[in-house]
């Protein structure tokens, strides 16, 4: 990082933007800045979240829309889609998060071939590649590893080795370095500096809440509330404010407003002499499998005593913390609060802590007022009470202005200061808060600290925090260095720095890292030398129209994911078996077994006749006989019986006679097809018990109608439900499982943040989509295959006519249902509302208009019109129609005609509804 | 008394939680009057808008009004066809059923030839084929037997057979299919809101922040079950009394008091087994996936679709066992049968018994799992 400049850089900018405006639902991120970034150099865009870094670094690598103004980079506007187009290959983003737009379950090498293939690279280049910038990096080793099980530091490498796969003329890098450990940091900036020494003609555009790390660079950009505070060389910034070193000329630079509640820092020594211990931590094990995330941790704390647990993301922090609250059991060793275990109920102790996580905790749906009213209530504080404590809390935490505002709405630092109030609504002797000021301005983290310090020295709080700021484990009374799951030292921070001969906490811990690690700088100038100089680029423009092999990288990916979860395979392919096997054998229409009881009046030789008819049926199974009408009426009611009959007094005098006696059947009308049926089954028995009489005395059977009824049951001659159900129910479960499926599969991108190299590579949405579609596809034929050789073994239902008319049909229709799934998930913008649309979405048009019950062509109106365009439908036609009606293709193209179009048209309107950039 | 407060007041908080849930109020209301209505109007299991065709061979005045016959809202109006579409028309499911009347029909009615009029079905419409095969069938008696009467031809029976329709005497549709999609989205929103709303806030860490605070996870369970139950019995009374009652003026027989008992039992179970997926799955997609896999067999199998009765018994014994089954055969029972509490205790007892045990069990896997994510 030198400090002259390369000359040119003026002359030519490699960013600019002229008043551009961004807001967000209202609130505007940025407002109106206008700025020329120089190109060939270092920029560093500086201050706290929120104000807009990454929404300006988000427009000028392309990955999110413009709203208002103009953004060129690269030499030309990045509005325009062409041009978009020609330059993304030459950009590089790397988004905010610890490896944000990698993929976890994939391991290092999987992530680099990724992203090697979406910008077209062949095997020979891609492996060269891999293999240069592993070497360079020190990632090689651990090729195989997942991204996931990586360490913060070694994600953020990953990310940039990502980056840097097809050499990018401008890289961007959103708060690379935000979380990770002072010695990975170290060698990340340092990884930066060599590239650009090697290619001193990239950009690199980096934004920072760390004013250290600041310094160093060739150009600043300081930006508060969406607006350019300066800019300029650091040495300029410096001589502007008048400071003596970044952060302090930062709240220099902020408006009169906006820094009048600072004042510098100072922190009272401890004037309790109290050496109770408030919480005692010995030999503190938590495993996750074969995961240790905490090491042997073991330390005292004191009554009163500020102590801080400083490390990187992922060290095991949080870890502790949880198993101090008593939110994670240990797997070995013991913690004591106020001298009593934790764990167990331990509901007393719980009053006297307060929490505050990681995420802030706070309900977002409630007001301020009625956060801190709940929590009162939640911890009985008596109502004067709370309210007095609640008013004392909004004065001195300065929320009265905020109070009926949604906590979404409001700025960082008071959502800190409200969730700090929340925690010690009740009065808590102890604090825990796991990295309370992340990402929070330089200006309101000394207003928390101050409360901190009123909190421990006026009340005598033991307070226990944990961050990865420098700065604020100096103002802890004393300090634990924490580095993946054990502690590296535990002391005051002088005594630290001391220890180490360092001159700066920072220096310390990289020390205590690199004793620990047994890294020591040599070695990484070891790996340099024996690295080649990167090739020149030779990164062709992207390859217009469809490219099959950014198609297979996302198809790659998807499977890979797929095939590392076993739950969701087995799922899939099990889960689906199982339900073909319920449905198949329990959905039937077969009408069989009633359950049918006689109030036999007459109780003569004819009616024992007449009543033979129906115990002798398959249709129906007798219960105990009626006493009366009462009983009839109210076994009817139970739903005991569906069928009663009720012969008559006399019924069989009556009948020999000729006076036509009249026997009652009287059917459970609530479930009318039931009910329909079995009045049919009666009237048949009824109809053949008096053929038979009629012959047993004339000695032939009547003709009672002029004309024969020939019916002909087509296709199913026993007319059992199976043969149609079976083919039904795969109809059914190959439009659920593939839509459930690929429904969460684009929208878990938009959620995760991975779907940045969608928009900021020259992946087109087609194949974005479809490359997502494929595995899941395949995974639906699989499922087809299986379910349909089921069909033919353990259900004995035959595919009678044309297999391959059968299969080309499934190959269609599973193209349309996850295409379904995917239109969901390109609609919506969470996980819970694609799966609720999906499945709201597909069950009634699939149970009840596809003609699973009742065939379409009784459908009327709005029913009518999902019957004809819903895919299930015209599968479920070819399906019944090969298996049972033993049909080809021939007879079904009408089908095949309306169910083609489906997946084209729904893969359509998925690529219409997803953006190419984040708007 | 401490705990009746603290669940009081969650419950509150998550009342307000939906009431800024623009999206979810609208799913609820819509499932509970659209829905109810579409269902209710759009849908019936009984023979309703039959597709038939006619292949008049003999164009007589008997064949004519054989043809005239079939009327809705059992049938469409029949379309005349030609003898060679009879099998595309059944193949490609255009018509479910087929007559064809030979020629000379007419005549040998007269002469007391017998001719035979064949019926040709669909039989893999399984659910329209029996019935519309009875109903052809005694349309088709009716229309020759009263022709036969004005030639002069008489035939009685020595027997009648009256048959009545206990609880739904028209056996009217709109009865059966209502309430069946309340019952369905019952099921469906209740376990979805608790089961996805759970893992949201466990992905939140909001219930990280309630277990470190003197609660217990009983109490934060039945924080959501009473609110979330409150807003679904609430759109349930609402489906039943205008969308049910009124709207499609169906007729219900029993205490709609009972039913909404009825209804909160169920809501428990079904809001115990939403967070207890939440608990036993790890991500959103396998919940999703799990929620399909078990959603789909408690409302195809609970006799809500398709006959109990018919099922294998082994499927019979454990689908008895689903609460689900439960409240249909209760709900039947209230509704349309009139059933007092002295007919339905089994099944308000069964329905309870299973939410109590998926209660406990989603309790015991509640801290482990809020302990798992990381």
């Amino acid at each position: 990082m030198t400090a002259d400049l390369p000359g040119e850089r003026r002359a030519e900018p490699v960013a600019s933007l002229a008043g551009v405006r961004h807001l967000y639902g209202g609130t505007a991120a940025l407002d109106g800045v206008t700025l020329d970034i120089p190109a060939g150099c270092m920029v560093g865009f500086l201050g706290p979240d929120g104000v807009g870094k990454s929404t300006l670094l988000a427009l000028v690598s392309g990955a999110r829309k413009i709203q208002t103004g103009t953004v060129t980079a690269l030499g030309g506007d990045m509005a325009d889609k062409g041009h978009r187009r020609k330059v993304l290959p030459r950009i590089a983003y790397m988004p905010q998060g610890l490896g944000k737009n990698l993929y976890m379950d994939l391991t290092v090498r999987e992530n680099l071939e990724f992203f090697a293939q979406l910008f077209d690279q062949g095997v020979a280049e891609r492996r060269a590649r891999i293999d240069d910038l592993t070497r360079s990096t020190g990632l090689r080793p651990f090729l195989a590893r997942p991204a996931g099980k990586l360490s913060g530091g070694m994600k953020q490498k990953l990310g940039l080795c990502c980056a840097l796969i097809h050499d990018p003329d401008l890289l961007i890098l959103d708060e690379p370095t935000t979380g990770v450990d002072p010695l990975s940091r170290r060698q990340f900036w340092s990884l930066v500096a060599r590239i650009r020494r090697d290619r001193p003609h990239v950009s690199v555009l980096v934004a920072t809440a760390y004013m250290d790390e600041a310094s160093g660079f060739d150009w600043l950009v300081a930006m508060n509330d969406g607006k350019v505070l300066a800019e300029g060389t650091p040495a300029e910034i410096l001589k502007t404010a008048g400071a003596s070193d970044l952060e302090e000329a930062f709240v220099r630079l902020l408006p009169e407003e906006d820094r009048r509640d600072h004042r510098l820092l100072e922190i009272p020594p401890r004037s309790f002499a109290d050496h109770d211990k408030a919480i005692v931590a010995s030999n503190l094990v938590q495993k996750f499998g074969a995961f240790t995330a905490v090491d042997d941790v073991s330390f005292e704390i004191e009554r009163g005593e500020i102590f801080g647990f400083l490390g990187s993301n992922g060290c095991g922090k949080t870890t502790t913390m949880k198993m101090l609250t008593g939110l994670l059991k240990p797997t070995s060793g013991q913690a004591w609060l106020f001298g009593k275990s934790v764990g167990g109920d331990g509901v007393d102790t719980r009053k006297r802590v307060g929490y505050m996580s990681q995420a802030f905790s706070l309900y977002s749906e409630l007001t301020v007022r009625q956060n801190l009213v709940l929590h009162a209530q939640l911890f009985h504080l008596a109502p004067d009470k709370a309210e007095r404590r609640i008013g004392e809390l909004i004065e001195r935490f300065d929320l009265g202005s905020h109070l009926d505002d949604l906590p979404e709405k409001l700025p960082l630092g008071v959502r800190q200061r409200l969730s700090l109030a929340v925690a010690i609504v009740h009065e808590p002797e102890m604090l825990i808060l796991d990295e309370p000021t992340s990402g929070v301005d330089p200006v309101a983290r000394d207003v928390f600290w101050e409360l901190l310090i009123d909190l421990s020295r006026n009340q005598g709080v033991t307070i226990f925090i944990s961050t990865h700021f420098m700065n604020e484990g100096e103002r802890c009374d004393r300090i634990s260095l924490m580095h993946a799951g054990k502690v590296l030292a535990c002391d005051t921070p002088e005594a630290l720095v001391e220890a180490c001969g360092a001159e700066t906490l920072e220096g310390a811990f990289i020390g205590y890292l690199e004793e620990a690690i047994g890294t020591g700088p040599e070695s990484e100038a070891l790996e340099e030398a024996g690295r080649q100089a990167v090739q020149p680029a030779t990164v062709a423009a992207p390859r217009k129209g469809f490219s099959l092999r950014r198609m297979s990288a996302y198809s790659q990916r998807e499977s890979k994911e797929l095939l590392r979860d076993p739950v969701r395979l087995a799922f899939a392919l099990v889960g689906t078996m199982i339900l073909l096997m319920v449905f198949g054998f329990g959905i039937t229409t077969d009408v069989e077994n009633l359950n049918y009881a006689v109030l036999d009046l007459d109780r003569s030789v004819e009616s024992r006749q007449y009543l033979e008819g129906l115990s002798g049926s398959r249709y129906f199974s007798g219960q105990a006989p009626l006493a009366d009408h009462a009983d009839m009426e109210k076994r009817l009611r139970s739903g005991d019986i569906v069928l009663a009959i009720e012969i008559p007094p006399q019924f069989g005098r009556d009948l020999l006679r000729g006076q036509s006696p009249e026997i009652a059947a009287t059917i459970d009308g609530a479930m009318p097809f039931r009910a329909e049926t079995t009045a049919g089954y009666v009237a048949g028995m009824h109809q053949e018990y008096m053929l038979d009489q009629y012959s047993r005395f004339y000695g032939e059977r009547p003709e009672i109608l002029e004309a024969v009824i020939e019916t002909r049951f087509r296709y199913n001659q026993d007319f059992k439900s199976v043969y149609s159900m079976v083919p039904s129910v795969i109809a059914l479960l190959l439009i659920f499982i593939p839509a459930i499926l690929t429904a969460v599969s684009v929208v878990r991108e938009k959620e995760l943040g991975s779907i940045t190299n969608l928009y900021v590579t020259p992946v087109s949405k087609l194949e974005f989509l479809l490359g997502k579609q494929l595995p899941y596809v395949l995974l639906g034929l699989v499922n087809f295959a299986l379910m349909t050789a089921m069909a033919v073994t353990v259900f004995g239902v035959p595919v009678k006519g044309s297999l391959t008319t059968l299969v080309a049909g499934a190959v269609l229709y599973v193209f349309a249902s996850t295409a379904f799934g995917l239109f969901f998930s390109s609609l919506t913008r969470t996980q819970v509302a694609a799966l609720a649309a999906t499945a709201i979405g597909t069950t009634l048009p699939a149970i009840q208009f596809s003609g699973m019950m009742q065939p379409v062509n009784t459908l009327d109106g709005f029913g009518a019109v999902i019957g004809a365009v819903f895919p299930m439908s015209h599968f479920l036609t070819i399906s019944v129609g090969t298996f049972t009606k033993g049909l080809s293709f021939s007879d079904l193209t009408a089908s095949f005609l309306a169910l083609a179009p489906a997946g084209p048209v729904l893969i359509a309107l998925s690529v219409i509804l997803l953006a190419k950039q984040e708007t | 008394m401490h705990s009746l407060q603290n669940i009081l007041r969650l419950g509150m908080k998550e009342l307000y939680s939906l009431r800024r849930d623009a999206v979810l109020l609208i799913l609820i209301g819509w499932s509970f009057s659209v829905g109810i209505y579409a269902a209710g109007t759009g849908f019936s299991t009984d023979l309703h808008n039959a597709a038939i065709a006619i292949v008049d061979e003999d164009r007589s005045q008997l064949s004519t009004r054989i043809s005239q016959a079939f009327l809705k809202p059992e049938f469409r109006r029949p379309e005349l066809i030609s003898f060679d579409e009879i099998d595309p028309g059944l193949d490609t499911r255009r018509y479910s059923f087929i007559l064809v009347i030979p020629p000379d029909f007419e005549k040998d009615v007269v002469r007391g030839n017998r001719p035979a009029i064949q019926v040709n079905i669909d039989a893999t419409a399984t659910m329209q084929a029996g019935i519309g095969a009875n109903h052809i069938a005694s349309i088709l008696a009716q229309e020759i037997e009263r022709y036969g009467k004005e030639q002069g031809q008489d035939a009685s029976l020595p027997l009648s057979l009256v048959t009545r329709f206990a609880f739904n005497p028209n056996l009217s549709s709109p009865w059966f299919s209502s309430v069946m999609e309340i019952i369905n989205n019952v099921t469906m929103l209740t376990v979805v809101l608790t089961g996805a709303a759970f893992i949201r806030e466990r992905e939140h860490g909001t219930l990280e922040h309630l277990m470190v605070m003197p609660l217990a996870p009983f109490e934060i369970m039945l924080a959501k079950v009473w609110a979330n139950g409150l807003v679904i019995i609430l759109a349930v009374s609402f489906a039943l009394w205008v969308i049910v009652e009124s709207v499609l003026s169906v007729p219900i027989a029993g205490s709609i008091p009972l039913f909404l008992a009825g209804v909160a039992l169920y809501l428990f179970f079904a809001s115990a087994l939403g967070i207890l997926l939440g608990t036993v799955t790890h991500s959103m997609p396998q919940f999703g996936l799990m929620f399909i896999l078990l959603i789909l067999p408690m409302m195809l199998l609970s006799g809500g679709e398709t006959p109990l009765e018919s099922q294998p018994v082994v499927l019979q014994n454990v689908m008895r066992l689903v609460p689900s089954t439960q409240f249909v055969s209760f709900a039947q029972a209230i509704l349309y049968r009139g059933a007092g509490i002295d007919i339905v205790w089994p099944h308000f007892l069964m329905v309870t018994v299973v939410g109590l045990a998926l209660f406990a069990l989603a309790g015991l896997r509640f801290r482990k799992s809020i302990a798992a994510i990381r």
